[in-house]
């Protein structure tokens, strides 16, 4: 027990066969941005509305992402394995779909930050399919962002998304774990 | 700073704090590994970062109604769900605009389509969720994802 807690993820993601090259990720962004340069010198008028965004975007994920990568850091570390493979593991049924759905409604910011999460969970032993179901809730099914919704698009159209998202990515989850299960690759299978 | 800034760190900080009294040497091994991940996804992010600034800079929200406005159909469906998957616009800004695009008359299916892949699928944000779960997972995640939508924006057009 001691050993699996012990692992951080960093570690085992470094493990993880062909790993992405951190040189090749530099040479990515400094193309990108070269092309963002030649973009906004040949249009102006756009220059304003994207550093605006750029600009947005940047405070949300500075301030978001260093408080996800902490608490991943602690899941890693303080998370037994065994309780995570049995409440979110392939034996946990409808419960484990369940919970997962409602682990992904904490109240927690963009898709991004759930990324690093389900790594976490994948790693811990967590099925694939409540990992997808976890994904899809933190995507769309948020309270705050429901009411919002429903202000602006009315109650039936709130309620038929919500109620027909569950179904539906419930359905998907299994198809998912199906196909993922085909050719066991890609991700760390250590379950 | 809104409220997610304020509780996710809020959150943070409790269990580190927590963490921190219980065991200093697992405390620090977390932080650790909190950083090495955060150096590791540091370039895919900022050009994540630069491509959604670009695409915010050059389609504007009025341009995104008038295609939804428009579409109609099954083309018109397949054009949201092809938005929705592209653009990464906070839910916030889409409800709104979904709103008006319904009193405008376009179709309830084209704007539960456009909502649900916008949250659920992140062509923008492939390169990172690849590099942290995987090609095959993240792939197979986002393609069953859009067919997710669709159908639940189907659906949605059937019930309401």
């Amino acid at each position: 027990m001691n050993t699996s807690m012990r692992a951080p993820m960093g570690e085992k993601s470094s493990a993880q066969g062909k790993q992405k090259n951190p040189v090749r990720d530099w040479l990515v962004l400094a193309g990108i941005l070269a092309l963002a340069t030649a973009l906004l010198i040949g249009f102006p008028a756009q220059r304003q509305p994207s550093i605006d965004a750029f600009r947005q975007f940047l405070s949300e994920m500075v301030f978001v992402m260093p408080a996800v990568l902490v608490i991943m850091g602690l899941f890693g570390v303080w998370v037994p394995k065994e309780m995570i493979n049995r409440y979110l593991g392939h034996g946990s049924g409808l419960r484990g779909m369940v919970i997962a759905l409602l682990f992904g409604t904490l109240p927690t910011g963009p898709l991004y930050a759930a990324f690093p999460l389900s790594k976490g969970l994948l790693e811990k032993g967590a099925s694939p399919a409540n990992v997808f179901i976890f994904l899809a809730a933190w995507a769309c099914i948020k309270i705050p962002q429901e009411l919002v919704e429903l202000q602006f698009l009315g109650w039936r159209f709130t309620l038929a998304r919500f109620g027909f998202t569950v179904v539906v990515v419930f359905v998907m989850a299994a198809i998912f774990q199906r196909l993922l299960d085909k050719k066991p690759k890609g991700i760390p299978s250590d379950v | 700073m809104n409220v997610t800034v304020i509780s996710i760190n809020a959150l943070a900080l409790v269990f580190l704090a927590v963490s921190f009294f219980k065991d200093r040497a697992k405390t620090a091994q977390a932080l650790r590994s909190a950083l090495r991940s955060g150096g590791g996804l540091a370039p895919t992010l900022l050009g994540i970062l630069v491509v959604i600034g670009l695409i915010m800079g050059f389609v504007t929200s009025a341009t995104i109604g008038r295609i939804l406005g428009e579409g109609s159909g099954m083309m018109g469906v397949l054009t949201a769900a092809l938005l929705g998957s592209v653009l990464h616009i906070p839910s916030l800004v889409s409800f709104p605009l979904g709103g008006s695009l319904l009193r405008g008359g376009a179709s309830v299916t084209v704007i539960a389509v456009f909502i649900t892949t916008l949250t659920m699928v992140g062509f923008m944000t492939l390169p990172m969720e690849i590099s942290i779960l995987g090609k095959r997972f993240t792939l197979l995640r986002n393609v069953l994802s859009i067919i997710a939508a669709l159908i639940i924006g189907l659906l949605v057009g059937v019930a309401v």
